[in-house]
């Protein structure tokens, strides 16, 4: 399996009015082409400012970051990136949010609205596409976010919490559809690569073939576990005993604790 | 019907008022035997705004000519140079103090000069109020420009837009709200400059109406002129509220 994103000794230091504050130290980390990985950790230990860096939004301002073969020093190509933030144009309908990565990037928007519409429809949103972000709710609108990252197909996907603010339904339901979209049934031929940052352990364990659990402030990586759960996973993934140890063990990680009997291992972080 | 009802009770105090200061100021004039020349009643204005002895419509063109055309050079021109601003930070730099500069001129002293450069007419006042009107537009511009969510500039980055394509796509319509606001700043501030380039110097319109009236001491003259230019500021003021709505919908309530 090639590589697709390398990051090597990678420290990120905010230069901020109160003096620098070290978001990222020593950061280490290969991720294979056609690999799901999710990023966990503490609020505030660097998970956006690491996909940001990968994106090559930001300088990191030690190590290097290499996408794709090439090292990374300005925003990367075919990339498709969900902000923690939906960070809709609140000037344009739901439809036009979603075709917007089709007029940036010079492409005619009209040859993508078919797709733009199916997108809407699978995560369940066909009926709002005329309307405005501000009649949408917070959910909602992550979902628009997660349909104009998906617009142009881009093998790479930098997700940061995309279902952070839907209700556990909706949200596993979205956690299928997005092992759908990655291609979880056709093979790791084709597949797309996809860095998920979450602050649910339970779907962190679900979607990932490697968690990656960082450290409090500044970020590091504390541990990668593999996840040799089958695929494709459904819902029965999540009644295994398997699923309740990944996640255990992920939770002893973040917490310091060590592995025990408690059942409230499964909660989310929040 | 019920919207018709809404309106009517939210429009009612504003009438309620206007009807009783009109009414008060009948009764001050008639009961205090005020002269007309030094305040005339509602009733003679009334009567000065449709007496033939002079030609209103003449001076309302005029007038408004200069007034939008002040308006129009103060909005365009406002706009480019708080564009030109935010574009490139050299440009920034090097407009900004000037700018400031002009802005703090005391302008209804430019106007003689004005007059004297472009000679009398309807050009020469445009400019005047141009003047008094653009600078609130530049800065407005610039700031809708530049205070954007980092957020959104980065999906810009993501993906390689050029930056003409983020300011058409992004920037721009970020600062609609903004520079809309200004614009009715500017509306108001296009009359005034209109009318001062009138006083100071001109042959026809609603300012020159005013200047003569005072001659002859034919003060419901002055009051009638006065009228019109509030109708012709209250339009121009209308039709940048109505504006704003089709264009940016979505800023409704959130500017002032
Ligand atoms: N633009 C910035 N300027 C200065 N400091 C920043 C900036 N962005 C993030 N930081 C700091 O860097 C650290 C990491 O922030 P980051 O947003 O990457 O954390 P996170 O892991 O995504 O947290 P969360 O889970 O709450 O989203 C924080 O201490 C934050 O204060
Ligand atoms: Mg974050």
């Amino acid at each position: 399996m090639k590589n697709i994103i390398e990051l090597d000794q990678v420290g990120m230091v905010y230069e901020t009015g109160s003096g620098p504050v070290e978001a990222l130290r020593d950061i280490n980390l290969a991720v294979g082409e056609g690999e799901f990985i999710s990023l966990v950790g503490p609020s505030g230990c660097g998970k956006s400012t690491l996909l940001r860096v990968v994106a090559g939004l930001r300088p990191m301002t030690s190590g290097t970051v290499v996408v794709g073969g090439v090292p990374v020093t300005k925003p990367i190509p075919k990339v498709g990136m969900v902000f923690q933030a939906a960070v809709l144009l609140k000037w344009r309908s739901i439809l036009d949010n979603v075709l917007l990565p089709a007029e940036l990037a010079g492409l005619n928007p009209r040859d993508y609205r078919t797709r733009a519409h199916e997108l809407l429809e699978l995560v369940g949103l066909s009926d709002f596409s005329g309307k405005r972000p501000n009649e949408l709710s917070g959910g909602m609108q992550q979902r628009v976010a997660l349909c104009r990252a998906l617009l142009l197909d881009p093998p790479l996907l930098l997700m940061d919490e995309p279902f952070g603010a839907l209700d556990a339904m909706t949200r596993d339901d979205m956690n299928l559809e997005l092992l759908r979209v990655w291609g979880e049934t056709g093979g790791s031929e084709g597949r797309k690569t996809i860095l998920f940052v979450t602050h649910s352990i339970p779907e962190a364990v679900f979607l990932s073939d490697r968690v990656v659990v960082m450290s409090p402030r500044p970020g590091r990586v504390a541990e990668v576990l593999d996840i040799n759960l089958p695929r494709p996973r459904s819902v029965e993934t999540r009644a295994s005993a398997e699923f309740g140890k990944y996640s255990l063990d992920i939770y002893d990680l973040l917490t310091g604790r060590q592995s025990g009997e408690s059942g409230s291992a499964l909660q989310g972080l929040g | 019907m019920n919207m018709i009802k809404r309106k009517f009770f939210e429009w009612l105090p504003a009438s309620l008022m206007f009807l009783g200061l009109l009414v008060l100021w009948q009764l001050a004039v008639s009961g205090l035997g005020l002269r007309e020349y030094i305040l005339p009643s509602p009733a003679a204005v009334a009567h000065a705004l449709f007496s033939s002895e002079i030609n209103w419509t003449g001076h309302i063109i005029v007038t408004g000519t200069a007034i939008l055309g002040a308006f129009l050079i103060a909005a365009i021109g406002g706009i480019a140079l708080g564009t030109l601003t935010a574009w490139s930070t050299v440009m920034g730099r090097a407009l900004m103090p000037f700018l400031v500069f002009v802005n703090t001129l005391p302008k209804v002293a430019v106007a003689p000069l004005f007059l004297l450069w472009f000679g009398y007419g309807i050009f020469p006042n445009m400019l005047i109020g141009a003047l008094i009107g653009f600078f609130p537009v530049v800065i407005n511009t610039a700031v809708g420009l530049t205070q954007i969510d980092e957020d959104m500039l980065d999906l810009g980055r993501v993906f390689n837009a050029p930056k003409w394509k983020v300011f058409a796509k992004i920037r721009i319509p970020n600062a609609y709200p903004y520079i809309l606001s200004a614009l009715k700043v500017t509306a108001t501030a296009a009359v005034v400059g209109a009318i001062v380039g009138e006083f100071v110097a001109s042959q026809s319109g609603l300012g020159y109406v005013i200047i003569t009236s005072q001659s002859s001491l034919n003060t419901p003259l002055a009051f009638g002129a006065l009228v019109w230019i509030s109708i012709l500021g209250l339009a121009l003021y209308g039709a940048v509220a109505v504006l704003s709505r089709v264009l940016a919908p979505w800023a409704e309530g959130q500017e002032n």
